[in-house]
């Protein structure tokens, strides 16, 4: 984790390079983000982070205790909050983190979102078997099966984390090394080449490579 | 901001003003910028417009034409900045906006008759 921003999948689109190759890109609404919270090493968190949040909400729609957390950090009530380690900028509660003050042309960020939910689905589509996959040699109906899932009498039981059919999707997932395709500061939106995990409008974390990690 | 409101802006900022007015069944010249090394040049590809196809940014068009007895055809989008020019040879008079029949003819079956008024 390094810093980054709290952005809104917009949708996808394509633009063109400098070379005329049409680029793939995701548009992601990272508009200006509240510091709400420092934390430090030294303090009662014993870590250094800072907390973001993103996108206003009601007040009615907000706990008694938010509406205070957001109250005491001087802003209106917000959507969407993520804490980021070792930010790289110093910032204080109330500031406002833009996407030109993080990120520029070029560079690769990850994403991370949560990811479509898929629902009960089979070892083929979940964990890419290939199925038994005939319909000859006595196998009916079985073409998109798992096989076998371990040997007879001896273990005489499944091992823990065979991989089986199941509920697929909705789950927290970073996609690494995404190149940024343009920031446009007016709108406060990112262009990310390729897709990102999670549904339109729903939050995205854009964080930055770290350093030694680049 | 609306979520559409962004992408179409994003869209019209990819959009190329200078491109002509053509359809289906037009016969137009295609100036390709062509970067060999660290040249460029032009390269011209002209032939018929058989389609048209797509909205905004990502509008394509397909071009045939005939390369030494062989059917050749090649699709562009049309704000691709690789295009250096289009210019439009021919107006052709016809009935359909997909003119895939014309992969079945050949030679004087394959001609189009020339649009002389707007129609």
């Amino acid at each position: 984790m390094s810093s980054g921003l709290i952005g809104k999948k917009v949708g996808m689109t394509s633009v063109f390079d400098d070379q005329g190759n049409n680029i793939a890109c995701t548009v992601i609404e990272a508009g200006p983000n509240v510091v709400t919270q420092v934390k430090t090493e030294d303090g009662p968190d014993g870590y250094d982070a800072v907390q973001l949040a993103f996108d206003t909400k009601k007040e009615k729609n907000t706990t008694k205790a938010m509406q205070g957390h957001f109250a005491s950090a001087g802003t209106e009530p917000k959507r969407a909050i993520a804490e980021f380690r070792n930010f790289s900028h110093e910032v204080e509660r109330g500031d406002e983190v833009r996407v030109d003050d993080l990120f520029e042309e070029g560079e690769t960020v990850d994403v991370v979102g949560v990811s479509k939910g898929k629902g009960f689905q089979g070892v083929v589509k979940r964990h890419g078997f290939s199925g038994v996959g005939m319909r000859t040699h006595g196998q009916s109906d079985q073409q998109r099966h798992p096989g076998s899932i371990g040997a007879s009498a001896d273990p005489s039981r499944v091992f823990k984390g065979t991989r089986m059919g199941g509920r697929m999707g909705n789950s927290r997932t970073k996609i690494q090394n995404l190149k940024v395709v343009k920031v446009l500061p007016d709108h406060g939106a990112i262009l990310i080449k390729g897709s990102v995990p999670g549904a339109t409008n729903s939050y995205v974390e854009i964080h930055k490579k770290k350093l030694h990690e680049k | 901001m609306a979520t559409t409101d962004l992408i179409s802006l994003i869209e019209t900022t990819q959009l190329k003003d200078d491109r002509p007015d053509f359809e289906p069944g037009d016969t137009v010249n295609v100036h390709l910028r062509v970067v060999e090394g660290d040249k460029e040049r032009i390269q011209q590809y002209e032939g018929v417009v058989l389609q048209r196809r797509g909205s905004g940014s990502s509008q394509t068009f397909t071009v045939r034409k005939i390369s030494s007895g062989i059917g050749v055809e090649r699709i562009f989008p049309v704000h691709s900045p690789r295009i250096a020019k289009i210019d439009v040879v021919r107006r052709g008079r016809v009935r359909r906006s997909k003119l895939f029949y014309l992969r079945e003819r050949a030679g004087k079956a394959a001609r189009i008759k020339e649009r002389m008024r707007d129609a």
